[in-house]
């Protein structure tokens, strides 16, 4: 039975409000009272896709779902999709433009981050359609 | 070590560091660690730690809030972006600005926080 249910929007092209989806959810994780490494590694994954939607897809939206399990993070868009997943999954790999990298971003560490901060990633895309990712950070 | 205290040794040894914003400097430091990469942050940066960077935009902010990162350092006198110093107010992120290069703060840093 799901705890919780929040869902938010992120605003594309927009890099001064990135991180507002995952910080509001750190703060209703902090006030739940979730142990620290749990709320850090969602945190983490969220801000990671949070960035990837505004980078790469104009945008999208964020749904999180609390159990006594587990928290669920879906990452949703209609951008331009993933051609090739397995590369996108690579630390290093990065098709994100010169603009995105003069902020510090841009360094092929998104995906890999989600992934190394969850305990489980399945991501969906298709070219010219759009990419769900959905993650978990297990409880225990 | 805290925040207030970390300071208290720059005074005092000569380096004074320049406070951008005193969120809560009461706050333990954990370690030193050094990237300019965001993304290289949020997957490596300690929680707790004093991040020393150049990087003093907006979303080094949102780095540090999620990253749980208790200070932020920007070395090389490198420029803070006024946003940047008002989201840091909203979300009570540490700041601190110092003009030494990253390595020198770094050490210096490390230094105070094994003694």
């Amino acid at each position: 039975m799901n705890i919780l249910e929040l869902k938010y929007t992120i605003p594309g092209d927009d890099f001064t409000r990135a991180g507002e989806a995952s910080s509001a959810i750190k703060r209703k994780l902090k006030q739940m009272g979730f142990p620290p490494d749990l709320i850090r590694n969602v945190s983490i994954a969220t801000y990671e896709g949070e960035i990837n939607s505004v980078i790469h897809a104009n945008g999208g939206s964020v749904s999180v779902s609390i159990d006594d399990e587990a928290v669920t993070i879906v990452i949703e868009d209609t951008g331009k999709g993933i051609p090739d997943i397995e590369k996108a999954m690579q630390e290093g790999f990065s098709t994100a433009p010169d603009s995105v990298r003069s902020l510090g971003f841009g360094a092929g560490m998104g995906l890999p981050n989600m992934k190394k901060y969850t305990d489980e990633i399945h991501v969906e895309s298709q070219v010219g359609k759009g990419t769900k990712v959905t993650m978990k950070c297990r409880m225990t | 070590m805290n925040i207030k205290e970390l300071i208290e040794k720059f005074a005092s040894g000569g380096s004074p560091v320049e406070i951008i914003n005193e969120a809560d400097f009461s706050r333990e430091l954990s370690c030193v660690y050094c990237c300019d990469l965001l993304s290289v942050v949020m997957g490596k940066a300690p929680a707790d730690c004093a991040w020393v960077t150049v990087m003093g935009n907006l979303n080094s902010v949102a780095v540090s809030v999620l990253a749980d990162i208790s200070l932020i350092v920007i070395a090389e006198n490198s420029p803070i972006d006024q946003n940047a110093i008002d989201k840091a107010r909203e979300k009570e992120v540490n700041i601190i600005k110092t003009k030494l290069p990253i390595f020198d703060m770094a050490t210096k840093i490390d230094f105070w926080l094994k003694k």
